[in-house]
Order: structure tokens, then sequence, then C-alpha cells
């Protein structure tokens, strides 16, 4: 179910990578603050975007969890963030060189940019370890979407609040005060473009493989009997339990049974 | 404060800021590709599953599973 159009997807997102490494090296010119180092600008900044719009996707898919008590919406809503994450951590590190690089240092405690990015991703980084505290999984899937919902709000406020704040070293990107040159703001477009397109594909293989394996153990219960697997203790885990296709009612069902 | 900081300073040397770009685009391969690797191993585990599910479906009922000691009784089948 998930692995449809996913061969499209992969083929367009390396095509699209393919295309914005080509702009970024051979077309895009080079910044005449910053020479060659600026080239970091097409993958961190669309590493940075891609991520806190991953956590805003996360929230929403929350809200249609809520809404409806679909597990499915929970998984969808945990793979937006789970991916978010890793987007995130690219956007940490990519950024630090970019810093060391930049301004001679890691790390700059003093600008808004990059303390409240920081403050984002710890906040969601305590997401895994809050689904894995609850062992029940409707439980898990509720508190984990109430999370996510709250989290998701203090994005924009947390966006909003660092525009409000005096820059210090940190550009803002995407204002009015940004005035990027047109093969520049070309390449950058193509970037997100690609970035966007490579967070998509992930997530639609994490999907996919999670749905896979939720197949594979029903195919297993049911093969091999409901009592061999109901003398197994289940394993807790951070990730959904559930079949994305199955219903609230299944989960219940499949609870009582274990 | 920002503007006197990025104004005052020079562009890097090509061969100074290449080190620092070329580790800034390592970072997103090497994510990318740790996520591949995480998906091969979690493809051949589920292959693996498949693999014994097959051989547990083809299996003749009452028959010892590979590696399991044979029994005198026939045991009953669960995969009716």
């Amino acid at each position: 179910m998930y692995g449809k159009g996913l061969r499209l997807l992969s083929i367009s997102t390396v095509a699209a990578m393919a295309l914005a490494l080509s702009l970024v090296f051979f077309y895009a010119p080079l910044d005449a603050d910053q020479g060659f180092l600026q080239k970091i600008f097409y993958i961190h900044v669309p590493m940075a975007i891609v991520a806190l719009c991953g956590f805003i996707i996360g929230a929403l898919l929350a809200i249609a969890h809520l809404r409806t008590r679909d597990p499915r919406w929970d998984m969808r809503s945990y793979v937006a963030i789970h991916m978010s994450l890793i987007f995130a951590v690219g956007a940490l590190i990519t950024g630090s060189i970019w810093a060391k690089g930049s301004w001679g240092h890691w790390w700059e405690w003093s600008e808004p940019t990059l303390v409240s990015f920081l403050i984002v991703f710890l906040l969601y980084a305590t997401y895994q370890p809050l689904r894995f505290a609850i062992e029940d999984p409707e439980r898990q899937a509720r508190y984990a979407s109430v999370f996510a919902v709250t989290a998701g709000a203090f994005v924009p406020l947390n966006f909003m609040a660092v525009r409000l704040s005096t820059a210090y070293v940190h550009p803002r990107v995407l204002g009015s005060t940004s005035n990027l040159p047109g093969p520049m703001a070309l390449t950058f477009l193509v970037s997100l473009g690609a970035i966007g397109l490579l967070y998509a594909t992930l997530c639609k293989y994490e999907l996919t493989a999670k749905h896979t394996r939720a197949q594979l153990r029903a195919l297993r219960r049911r093969l091999l009997g409901e009592g061999q697997d109901a003398t197994k203790p289940r394993s807790r885990s951070a990730a959904p339990s559930v079949a994305p296709g199955a219903t609230m009612s299944a989960q219940a069902a499949s609870r009582s049974v274990l | 404060m920002g503007a006197i900081v990025l104004g005052d300073a020079p562009a890097l040397p090509l061969h100074e800021a290449g080190k620092y770009v070329a580790a800034a685009y390592i970072v997103l391969f090497a994510l990318v590709l740790i996520y591949v690797a995480i998906m091969a191993i979690r493809l051949s585990r589920i292959e693996r599953e498949l693999g014994e599910l097959l051989e547990g479906v083809e299996r003749p009922a009452g028959e010892p599973a590979a590696g399991e000691a044979p029994t005198q009784a026939p045991r009953e089948s669960t995969l009716a």
C-alpha cells in the first residue's frame, strides 16, 4: 500500500539531488563575502527548513490521529517526526561546520537562531523516550499525539520569536533582507525541492518498511496460531506497534490477545 | 555586531574553505548512507522471516523443522 509510487519518487529524488548538486557547484556564483564556503548554505538551510516543516506536518498528522483515533495517522506522525529529527541533526552538524569555517568557532550561544533551533531539536529528542516510556500502545499513541501537537505549535512561535529578535552573526534567510541574486535563488529553490523530495522518499520508505513488517507479523500470527505468539511477551518499542492497515477496534483486539 | 563580523571576515581561500564544504556535504551523504544501510538490514531480516514462514508452510505436518530434534509422537500442527 505504502510502496505504491515509491520507485517514481526515488528516481525523482535522485534526479533532483543530481540537478541541485550540479547547480550548486557549476552554476551558482561564488558569494562575495564568504566565497566557496557559502556552498554549505544550499544544504544547511533546506535541511533546517524541511526539518521544521516536518515537525509541523507531524503535528497535523497527530491532530488527525486524535480526531479519528485511527492508528495509521499515529504511524505517519511518528515517521514524520522521526525523519525530521534526522534532518535536524544534519542541519545542526552542517551549521556547526559552516560556523567553524565562517566565524572561527563551532557554536555561538548568543545567537537566537542557533539556540532556538537547538531547543526545538532537544524538545523533539524527548519524543522517542516519551513513547518508549508508555507500554500500552493505545495510550502511547494518544500521549505521543498530544506531545506532537503541543511541540508542533511551538515551532512557528519559535520561528516568529527569532524573527523579532536581534540577529548577531547568523543571517536571516527568506526575509525582506535576503537579497539572493537570481542564480543563487534558483539554486537554493532547487536544493530545497531536492531535500524536500529526499524527506518524502525516506518517509515513504520508512512507512513501507513498517507496514511490511506489521503484515509479516500478522501473517506469522495467523500461520503459527494465536496461542504460540501469545506466550511471547510483547517487546516494548517506541515505534507504533499496530499494522498501519489496522483500525482502532483491531488494535484493542490485538491488545486483549497479547 | 553581526554585520561587523561578517563584513570584516574575508572569504576563505578555496583550499581552506574546501574542507569545510566537503565535510558538510559528506555529512548529508553519510546520513543517507546510514539510513540505506539500516534499511538493508531490515530488508534482510524481513527476507529471513519470510523464508522461515515459507519453510513452515511447505513442511509436511509432523515433520520437525531444521535443527529441531525428531519426536516419537507427531506433534499437532498449528499451521492449519
